[in-house]
């Protein structure tokens, strides 16, 4: 009875480390996530039916859709099925580590012994030569190639001469489970961060304070503390439409108290209390106008700026002048067609403009459009200028907002991945063994040396040896 | 000068090689070898020289300062940099195992590469950065990743020539993998030619895609020239596999050993694995954490790198762990570079994502 249940556990072990294991869980991780790029994931299904009825045509995409979202298919990386893929996968990592490491263990903890000519010539590499001179006058010059090839050499005195023996890098061959080791760490800084940190957002208009964020429409999850949205801009490339640079001026505040103000763009996030917010998204309040205020400076043509701040529907008088001005439309993404037609082409403020009716002396005198990008519309025909730095309190900030306590874990395992790599793949572990035999007032130089990896260096610095030592005896004669 | 008539007369270097490297290898002139090799490398120089040109002119244009200036930032400059590793990768190869015979193997890839560019729409401009670009990660993850497709292309190929002279029977496995993979590239690219002469369309290559691809064939609106289409693909894959043996025996010229290509394979893939895994996978969850707050969102681009080094650690746990060596590994090793073709292009071209910026 006992004997036959250790042989399950033998049996469920020897499957566990089996590469024909890994291979499935390879080959079902890999098929999985091809149609997980086919889909998309989390995506509306007349979408993904549209991405079918491509690939299988329409009278098959309904039903092939409702059977992959049967089997979690459109969000398929929180599946429980593709979670349990990847634990697998760890686990497999685990046991072919283990299964192995006693056995690398002792290779590496092994001490070298002399070993005969006929075991020295069994190695991968051997090379062979016969030289002028006894083996004591190349002793010291064995010595110090070994030497410069960075071994630190034992000796040991045979019948008729004697052999040199050395290994180098013995621990390279821990490399591979460092690798593995960090694969794993990165896991489970991966599920600490998953399991203690959330994400979330938040989409925080100018000039207002939050002190919670969303994680889903519903949940909301309290910060601790206050954040405020002070401003957000957009810079984009020369006059065109495409954005160069997106910023929010955040500040956070404790018990009403600011601790810290900083400007936030898509490379360079905000972290507080162990909380990070980053640059996201940005978008227009609905029915925001009215919140809005217009940032001016205006001039007359002789006079100093005068900064004003107006809302929607106010009048304003250009100082030194008896010019007013009032603001009667607005819009974030201001165009003209060649027949002076004007519309707004996007909801985004890709072109503020303001269309301000002037009077003079309570007399209407004309309109324009002034635009925050051109700076040529700011100046009026009499000189004046009305310059339009901003709209301020339209747009919001669309914030990712993150805590992730196994953040560090995980970086911890990149860098671990970074010096395993390196060990498993351009160190190796060396060996070699030279013998002196003295033959009739010549010696026979016999090498034998076996390297794990790179086996062609170290070849080549052997054989750098070798020529070196006969091209000696050539001068010699 | 600019760095567009650098980039020009590279392009003709490539192609010119081309042409002495296969002479060399029909004739075995040395002459026209050493011919061959110089102008590879003065090509090389003049690609180098107009990657750096284009490095100033993208800081001078955009004021970001050089280290986030690198001409790395759409498919036309991804392409250049990938071609440029190609041949660096060939000239080290052909310096140390003193062999010129890959040169008529990977010279053409270059030129087809830099034709295509030509050909298609892909826009040579340079673009400004959108912000998401605009981090120090941009260098190190785009090169990186590039040397590491780089020396996969080179692993395949020589894995391609490796199969091509080890089957010798026409019923082989191996044999069907490397007729059938050579067939399907063929036939994709003649069809692909045949859709550019026949519309004459210079648009970007996503469009092109969607709206044109197979369109002069497979999926022409014509039914008899749909079945025509499919009828050529079908003789061309088998006179493919009936006359493959010719191409053996071409192989067999190179004056290549089999345990050569074999360790040529493996070796590309020893360095290709370990830069892929940390500029690639690492650099680039790192940049993700900084930009979008997450390392790691399964996105296509990410899934299909995943993929990809999957397969070479199969390729590598296989070959180190199990001895395997021979045909088996280098089918690994060219299935491998499917992937890699995949993650490069296939998954920008074709699927959507938040790499979605690299079809420009």
């Amino acid at each position: 009875m006992e004997h036959e249940k250790k042989t399950i556990v033998d049996k469920i072990w020897d499957l566990c480390v089996s590469i024909k294991f890994a291979i499935v869980l390879f080959v079902l991780i890999s098929v999985t996530s091809i149609v997980g790029t086919v889909l998309e994931q989390k995506g509306e299904p007349s979408d993904n039916i549209q991405i079918l009825s491509k690939l299988f045509g329409e009278s098959l995409a309904p039903h092939l859709y409702a059977v992959s979202e049967k089997l979690g298919f459109t969000d398929m990386y929180h599946s429980w099925w593709f979670t349990a893929f990847l634990m697998l996968f760890s686990l497999n990592l685990v046991l072919c580590s283990l299964d192995r490491l006693p056995k690398i263990w002792r290779l590496i903890k092994e001490p070298m012994k002399p070993m005969n000519v006929e075991q020295l010539r069994k190695l991968s590499i051997q090379r062979e030569i016969t030289i002028k001179g006894k083996p004591d006058t190349l002793k010291n010059e064995i010595k110090g190639f070994l030497k410069l090839m960075h071994l630190n050499c034992a000796e040991t005195v045979g019948d008729n001469g004697y052999q040199f023996y050395s290994q180098k890098g013995r621990y390279s061959r821990l490399g591979v489970y460092i690798t593995h080791l960090s694969i794993l760490i990165i896991l489970v800084g991966a599920i600490i961060g998953v399991r203690f940190g959330f994400k979330g957002y938040l989409n925080l208009p100018e000039g207002e304070t939050s002190s919670m964020v969303f994680k889903s429409e519903e949940q909301e999850f309290p910060l601790g503390f206050d954040i405020r949205c002070e401003t957000f801009q957009v810079d984009f490339y020369g006059n065109s439409d495409m954005p160069q640079e997106y910023r929010s001026w955040l500040t956070i505040l404790k018990d009403g108290k600011e601790v810290l103000k900083k400007s936030i763009t898509v490379n360079d996030p905000l972290t507080f209390n162990g909380i990070t917010f980053y640059q996201s998204s940005y978008g227009m309040i609905p029915n925001g106008l009215e919140r809005g205020v217009f940032l001016f400076n205006v001039a007359s043509a002789q006079s100093e700026k005068t900064v004003l701040n107006l809302r929607y529907g106010d009048t304003f008088q250009i100082p030194n002048t008896s010019i007013t001005g009032k603001i009667i439309n607005f819009s974030p993404a201001f165009k003209m067609d060649e027949h002076g037609h004007t519309s707004t082409y996007a909801n985004q403020m890709n072109n503020p403009a303001v269309l301000i009716d002037f009077s003079e002396d309570g007399k209407y005198k004309f309109s324009g459009w002034i635009l925050k990008r051109y700076p040529g519309t700011w100046i009026l025909p009499e000189g004046q200028r009305v310059e339009f730095n901003d709209y301020w309190g339209v747009e919001f900030t669309g914030l990712q907002v993150r805590k992730d306590p196994g953040r560090w874990v995980v970086y911890i395992g990149f860098f671990l991945i970074a010096i395993g790599l390196f060990i498993a793949f351009f160190t190796s572990h060396r060996k070699i063994w030279v013998t002196l035999v003295e033959e009739k007032n010549n010696t026979r130089v016999i090498v034998g040396a076996t390297a794990n990896k790179n086996k062609s260096v170290f070849e080549r610095k052997i054989d750098k040896m070798i020529s070196f030592l006969s091209k000696k005896q050539e001068g010699g004669k | 000068m600019n760095s567009a008539v650098f980039f020009g007369l590279s392009t003709m270097a490539y192609i010119f090689a081309m042409i002495l490297y296969i002479t060399y290898l029909a004739f075995r002139k040395q002459e026209v070898g050493i011919l061959a090799t110089t102008i590879t490398i003065a090509g090389f120089i003049s690609q180098t020289s107009a990657i750096f040109l284009r490095w100033g002119e993208f800081a001078d244009l955009s004021g970001m300062g050089i280290l986030k200036s690198a001409p790395l930032t759409n498919l036309y400059e991804s392409l250049v940099f990938f071609v440029w590793c190609l041949i660096l990768g060939y000239l080290i190869i052909e310096f140390k195992f003193k062999n010129r015979s890959f040169g008529a193997f990977v010279t053409p890839i270059a030129s087809l590469m830099l034709a295509f560019i030509d050909l298609t729409g892909v826009s040579k401009e340079i673009q400004p950065l959108v912000p998401a670009l605009k981090s120090n990660w941009l260098l190190a993850h785009v090169t990186m990743s590039f040397f590491a497709y780089a020396t996969f292309a080179l692993s395949c190929s020589t894995g391609l020539m490796y199969l091509i002279l080890t089957s010798k029977k026409r019923n082989e496995g191996s044999y069907f993998f490397w007729t059938i993979t050579f067939g399907i590239s063929f036939v994709v690219l003649v069809a692909m030619g045949i859709d550019l002469l026949a519309f004459k369309v210079a648009v970007k290559p996503d469009v092109f895609i969607q709206s044109y691809l197979f369109k002069a064939s497979f999926l022409n609106p014509s039914t008899t020239i749909k079945i025509i289409s499919w009828v050529m693909a079908f003789t061309t894959g088998i006179l493919i596999w009936r006359y493959g043996l010719l191409l053996n025996s071409i192989v067999r010229k190179f004056n290549v050993t089999v345990e050569m290509l074999d360790e040529i394979t493996y070796k590309s893939i020893a360095i290709g694995f370990p830069v892929f895994t940390l500029g690639g996978l690492i650099f680039g969850a790192i940049w993700a954490d900084q930009a979008w707050g997450v390392y790691w969102s399964w996105d296509p681009k990410e899934t299909w790198s995943l993929i990809t080094w999957f397969i070479y650690a199969f390729y590598l746990h296989g070959r180190l762990l199990k001895g395997w060596r021979g045909k088996k590994i280098a089918i690994v090793a060219v299935v491998g570079f499917v992937a890699v073709m995949f993650t490069y292009l296939g998954v920008n071209l074709l699927l959507s994502g938040l790499h979605a910026y690299g079809s420009g």
